[in-house]
Parts: structure tokens; C-alpha cells; sequence
């Protein structure tokens, strides 16, 4: 496409609070999907591309990866007051629904049925993160390092994490600068 | 208007308050893959060395943030909403909401609005390209732990196994199918309506 030809874009900070609430709002158990679906597909605010680029600065940074994307995408567009105004609308609704879900909760959450429905929504939650982690192992293929030493890299973490008990930063200062300076052997090697 | 009981009463100082912030600032500076792979972090902070939070405060936490629409890390939000609620008040849980949401938000929003600009110009960078690279198996690791810990906290074998089996059998869908993760949250909903599992 023509960089000259006129794209779609948000027409101002509020059009940009408001879609991302629009957006956030659809999100049951997860906000991704809704965002490529709404402003790629729908919108065409981003190229699938752009998406792609966008989603994988997300996720190298800290902080939560959809939070991060609107801060991203917000900020393409109106600099550091699009980033709040998207960040905004990604958060503040949404809040208040779970505020006052938690409110109800607190009333009605000693009912034998709704807390055997958190009961069981917690374990499928469980499942659902690891069931992330382990979707996440197809993306180690295509890494750097070789697939059993990235692999034993990741069963590493989870035995700091899970049997050892460690607090993160250890894990993250000595796994990771570990993985880092591995990968930048690897890469250096290529170059 | 008073809450109503809360599991725990606890009483939080100033600068109890303060320590609850800079945790939360750290912890956001450390989440990377988000703040769910922090939550073995919070569950060592909040539960086992301040008990501040019940272990099913904990996980009701997590469990309404996923069943509520809007991005996940808004648990924090429940989990500094709950501390309040054991220190005794509606404003302490506002206290609460305010400084965990602060604290897990301003400093990886800072830097992720600074570094999507110059990551942008510089991604040919090798050291770039090792910082995203290198962080990933890590990462991974690390969510799969956050699972484990979720699926298997303060559970008994003999009478929990049905829970166990049901976060198994969540994996296992997630992982493999494509099924909507709300058909998956609804069966378990209703399974445990129903005290099956």
C-alpha cells in the first residue's frame, strides 16, 4: 500500500478512550484477540504487520502485554497523551465492573454455589496460564539457542519458581542473564 | 457502610501502605510476559510472609478478574481491594485499588512508552534482538510455574483431585484446541456450581 493513500486512524483522544473501552469491554478472559480483531480487522487502525511488530515490543517490556499495546498504539498516534487516553479506556471501566463484582462477591460469595463456581473457575484460570506458558514452547523453535537447551532453560525456571520457591528477581537476574548471554554468543557467532 | 466480614482483620501502618507500594513499583519493573508471572511474587508477598490475603482470596482474586471483561492485570487491582476490605473499610480497599494499580502500572507504562520509540528505531540492534530473544525460554518457564502454583496451593490430595484434574483438562483444551476460553470458564463455573469439583 501507498504510504500516500489515506489510512484510517483514530480522529482524536476521545475516539481513541473510547474504542479502547469498547474494546476491553469485550474482553472475556483476555483482551488480545478483541484488540486484532477490532483494530486491525475491523478499524484498520494497524497492518496485520504493524500488529505484529507492535505485539512483540509489547511483550518484551514489563508490565501487562495488552495494557503495553495500548500504550503503544495510543502513543503512535497523539504522542504521550494518546498513550493515556488509550491506556484510559483499557482500564477504567473495566475496573469498576470487576470492583463491583468483587462487591457482590463479598455478599453472595459464602453461598455454597457461587463459591464452588469461583472454586472451579480458579482451577480452570490455572490451566488456562499454563496452557499459555506451554503454547508459548512452539515459539522456542524458532529461538536462537538450541531446542533442548532453551527447553531445559524453561524447566529450570519452573523449578525456581515452583519447588524451590525463589523470589523472581533471582530467577530473572540468574536464568535470564544466563539465556541472554547464551543467546548473544549464538547471535554474535552468526554475525 | 461497613463490608461485610472480612476473613482476616489486619491492621496496615503507613508505612506498611509505603512497603505495599514499592513492592508493587518493583514487581512492575520486573513483569515481564505481564504481571501475571508475578503472581508467584504476590502470592509470596501477600500470603505467606504478611498474610494480608487468605489463600482463597488469592485465587478468588485471579478467578474474577478472569471472568470479568477487561485486560487481566486488573486482579491486582482485586488483590489491593481485598487487603483493604481485611483492614476493615471501603475507603482502606479504594487505598488498596489506588496503590497496587499504581504500583503495577507507572513504572512499566513509563517504560514501554520510552523504549517502544527507541526499541522502533534501533530493532536491528544485536543488543536488542538478545534482550527479546534471550528473555523468551524464561518466560515461558515461568508462566507454565504460575499454573502450577494456582492449580495446586493449599490443596488436599484426597478430597481436591477433582480440581486438579479439572485444571488439567483445562491445559489440556487450552493448549490444543481452539475452543473459547468462556465455554471452558462456564463448564468450570458450573461444575463447581453443582459441587463436582
Amino acid at each position: 500500500m501507498s504510504p500516500m493513500t489515506a489510512r484510517p486512524r483514530p480522529t482524536s483522544l476521545s475516539d481513541l478512550f473510547l474504542s479502547f473501552t469498547v474494546l476491553a469491554l469485550q474482553g472475556f478472559g483476555g483482551v488480545l484477540a478483541v484488540v486484532q480483531r477490532e483494530l486491525v480487522e475491523r478499524k484498520r487502525w494497524l497492518t496485520q504487520e504493524e500488529f505484529i511488530e507492535e505485539w512483540a515490543v509489547a511483550q518484551i517490556m514489563p508490565g501487562p502485554n495488552v495494557v503495553n499495546l495500548s500504550l503503544i498504539i495510543g502513543g503512535r498516534y497523539f504522542g504521550l497523551p494518546g498513550a493515556l487516553a488509550a491506556l484510559g479506556g483499557m482500564i477504567c471501566l473495566p475496573l469498576l465492573v470487576v470492583l463491583s463484582l468483587a462487591v457482590l462477591h463479598s455478599y453472595y460469595g459464602n453461598h455454597p454455589g457461587v463459591a464452588g463456581a469461583l472454586r472451579g473457575m480458579a482451577a480452570v484460570s490455572a490451566g488456562l496460564i499454563a496452557a499459555t506458558g506451554l503454547k508459548l514452547i512452539v515459539a522456542l523453535k524458532n529461538h536462537p539457542l538450541p531446542l533442548p537447551v532453551s527447553l531445559l532453560i524453561a524447566v529450570l525456571a519452573v523449578l525456581f519458581a515452583v519447588v524451590l520457591h525463589l523470589p523472581l528477581i533471582y530467577t530473572l537476574l540468574v536464568l535470564g542473564g544466563l539465556s541472554c548471554w547464551l543467546t548473544w554468543a549464538k547471535l554474535k557467532g552468526r554475525a | 457502610m461497613a463490608p461485610p466480614a472480612a476473613p482476616l482483620h489486619i491492621v496496615l501502618s503507613t508505612a506498611e501502605w509505603l512497603d505495599l507500594l514499592f513492592h508493587y513499583l518493583m514487581l512492575s519493573v520486573m513483569s515481564i510476559g505481564g504481571a501475571i508471572a508475578t503472581t508467584a511474587e504476590m502470592h509470596r508477598y501477600l500470603v505467606e510472609q504478611h498474610h494480608w490475603l487468605t489463600q482463597s482470596q488469592f485465587n478468588d482474586s485471579i478467578a474474577i478478574a478472569q471472568a470479568a471483561p477487561g485486560p487481566n492485570v486488573l486482579f491486582v487491582a482485586l488483590m489491593g481491594w481485598n487487603v483493604g476490605i481485611n483492614a476493615g473499610s471501603y475507603g482502606a480497599a479504594l487505598l488498596g485499588v489506588l496503590v497496587t494499580m499504581v504500583g503495577i502500572l507507572v513504572p512499566s507504562a513509563a517504560l514501554t512508552y520510552l523504549a517502544a520509540q527507541w526499541g522502533h528505531r534501533n530493532r536491528e540492534l544485536l543488543a536488542v534482538r538478545v534482550f527479546k530473544q534471550g528473555m523468551a525460554p524464561v518466560v515461558v518457564g515461568l508462566m507454565v510455574s504460575v499454573g502450577i502454583i494456582l492449580g495446586s496451593a493449599n490443596r488436599n490430595p484426597a478430597t481436591d483431585w477433582p480440581l486438579w484434574l479439572l485444571t488439567l483438562a483445562t491445559t489440556l483444551v487450552i493448549w490444543r484446541t481452539r475452543l473459547h476460553l468462556l465455554w471452558v470458564l462456564a463448564a468450570g463455573a458450573l461444575l463447581g456450581w453443582f459441587q463436582l469439583v
